[in-house]
């Protein structure tokens, strides 16, 4: 499992890999973090539960980007260690949904201590992908900053 | 793709579908969107999709463009108000953001002498960096207000005056914008962002009006040279980006709806009369008057800072102008021979109206609209005027900046941020960064040369040079 980013021109990208769906989105998730601070300088102290809900993977990759940058912006919070359980949920009568449950622990900003390399504002559906390459499953998207 | 020359500094792209976009610039500019075209993402491939999209009238591109999402920064399109969609792509996230400014009746020489005193007040005065609030801290009633009021509302709470509203785009307010098209979530994330900065490309910069090219135009706009100048280049704060984030599934959803063929995903949208497209357009609108708020209390801030320091009065300091460059408006423009209101979006593009337009305020009407360009950190900054031929060429639209020529992560491989603040230290010019790591990615070489993309409008007269600034000190998130 590693999580690195990659170059656009205005923004920037970030990917996360793992043996399941659920690593790679915990790593796509540090990835963001990383764009704006040293990951390490974030101590996982304070938990914080999200359930989400898409119909399909990459959409619900977009989502939990998205609310870990609500997070940030409402309560000041930033995460470095994530446990994401996702399952699909059939459904007779209608679409299948895809569902999130994750675990996240971080602490509140600190401007001198986290030294921010720039704010990440939103996760995007650009170059947006959820996929399995060989053994890995690798979840990818552009951050707008 | 071929890209045909119709004037000097006029090129079309040569799409299959019209309205074939136009795209102000010069060979060498037109040479690098060419060699871009092997990238799987860039401007040329976008301005293609884009221009698939119904009841387009124009797609217009300044010489500052780059890749954006779905649609390149810098570029304007009009839609029609029946056929027409609102897509994302065209306004994007950082809704109206934008440059207010302001005109101090200090000289260069006095500002000099107590720059490093005025610097660290603007530091401690303007908030600024992830995670800082403002002096405001609204609830979601409030926020309602804030969004349908626009900058009226701040001047109620004691932000600036009625004087300086007459000085912004919109007078500080769009109207007809309903609380109700945004989301609690973007109120709830945005409650204590009236009045901050931001980071990334934002700041406030003091700067030195170095040099006037139009005599008669400068007059009218009070621009002296070796007096000093304060740009605020910020916008709607995380609020825009909710919006967007908010939007995009709905759009999505719509896009199916209404069956609307898409190249690429980036470019869901709705047709405008459409339900859909109606919440969008009051969203952004409602993002656009909490962005002229945001920055009408910035300016506030940095009016008080210089009365502090020099020992003058917050009103002895003028707001010169205030306009954005992400933005959804109908507007009525001359097309085919006849009048018609369109929907125009501006993406990384700013509205460059010209003379005896109703827009513009009175005091500035005999000579167009100003147009504040702003420079990367440490290079000029412009003042334009929009002009007749603005009208019937663009649509009243002229560039925004310089627009990024390399990306955040190479620049931030490239630049040591520490040996760059000595350089523009060096140079005179104070910086004061809450994130020094973030400097590097900001860094002038990142950019185009913005002398070259502002001559291209000036030399098409789009928008005309009037004065040079030139940075003292500046303030970054």
């Amino acid at each position: 499992m590693s999580f690195e980013t990659f170059e656009h021109k205005a923004d920037i990208g970030v990917s996360g890999k793992g043996k399941t769906v659920s690593i790679a989105f915990e790593e796509c998730a540090k990835a963001m973090m990383s764009v704006m601070t040293d990951i390490n300088s974030i101590n996982p102290v304070k938990s914080h539960v999200i359930n989400l809900s898409e119909k399909n993977y990459s959409a619900l990759l977009v989502l939990f980007l998205n609310e870990l940058l609500f997070l940030k912006d409402k309560k000041k919070m930033i995460y470095s260690k994530y446990r994401v359980e996702l399952k699909e949920e059939k459904n007779d009568s209608s679409e299948n949904k895809f569902l999130l449950k994750a675990v996240i622990f971080g602490e509140k900003i600190d401007q001198k201590k986290h030294e921010f390399k720039v704010d990440a504002k939103a996760a995007t559906y650009s170059q947006l992908e959820v996929k399995k390459e060989g053994n890995n499953w690798i979840a990818q998207c552009i951050i707008d900053v | 793709m071929e890209i045909k020359q119709k004037s000097k500094y006029c090129f079309e792209l040569e799409t299959s579908t019209e309205p074939k976009p136009k795209i102000f610039a010069n060979k060498e500019m037109i040479a690098l969107l060419k060699s871009e075209e092997n990238n799987p993402n860039n401007p040329i491939k976008q301005l293609q999709n884009l221009s698939t999209l119904p009841g387009l009238k124009g797609i217009v591109v300044a010489p500052d463009v780059h890749v954006g999402y779905g649609c390149p920064i810098g570029t304007t399109t009009a839609s029609d108000l029946k056929s027409g969609v609102i897509t994302f792509a065209a306004t994007g996230f950082d809704i109206n953001c934008g440059i207010h400014s302001l005109i101090l009746p200090l000289s260069v020489k006095e500002v000099i002498e107590k720059k490093k005193e005025l610097a660290e007040q603007l530091f401690k005065d303007v908030p600024a960096g992830v995670g800082i609030g403002g002096k405001l801290k609204l609830n979601v009633s409030e926020m309602d207000d804030l969004l349908e009021k626009g900058a009226d509302y701040v001047v109620k709470k004691g932000f600036g005056s009625k004087k300086d509203l007459q000085f912004m785009e919109e007078r500080g307010k769009v109207k007809g914008v309903s609380a109700e098209s945004v989301s609690q979530k973007a109120k709830e994330r945005s409650a204590d962002q009236v009045g901050t900065l931001g980071s990334g490309n934002h700041y406030c910069e003091v700067q030195e009006i170095k040099k006037i090219f139009d005599d008669n135009a400068a007059k009218k706009f009070g621009l002296k040279e070796g007096k000093t100048f304060v740009s605020i280049h910020c916008g709607s704060r995380a609020l825009g980006h909710q919006i967007g984030t908010d939007f995009l599934p709905i759009l999505e959803n719509a896009t199916k709806k209404y069956n609307i063929a898409i190249p690429e995903r980036d470019l869901v949208c709705a047709p405008f009369n459409s339900e859909e497209g109606q919440n969008y357009f009051s969203a952004i609108n409602a993002g656009t008057n909490a962005a002229f708020a945001n920055r009408l209390v910035i300016g506030t801030l940095v009016k008080r800072s210089v009365a502090k320091i020099f020992g003058i009065s917050e009103t002895d300091a003028k707001t010169f102008y205030d306009v954005g460059h992400n933005s959804a408006k109908i507007e009525t423009h001359y097309l085919d021979g006849k009048k018609q209101k369109l929907l125009i979006q501006r993406k990384g593009s700013t509205r460059g109206f010209g003379p005896k337009n109703i827009a513009v305020p009175l005091k500035y009407r005999s000579v167009g609209q100003p147009v504040i360009v702003g420079g990367s950190m440490g290079t000029s900054s412009f003042i334009l005027k929009g002009t007749e031929i603005a009208m019937k060429e663009t649509f009243g639209s002229t560039i925004h900046g310089a627009g990024r020529s390399m990306s955040r992560t190479s620049a931030f491989a490239k630049w040591n941020p520490n040996q760059l603040l000595e350089e523009l230290n060096k140079k005179g010019i104070i910086i004061k960064a809450h994130s020094i790591k973030g400097l590097a990615e900001e860094a002038p070489q990142a950019y185009k040369d913005i002398i070259k993309v502002v001559d291209i409008m000036h030399n098409s007269k789009i928008s005309t040079k009037v004065a040079e600034l030139k940075p003292l000190i500046c303030i970054k998130g």
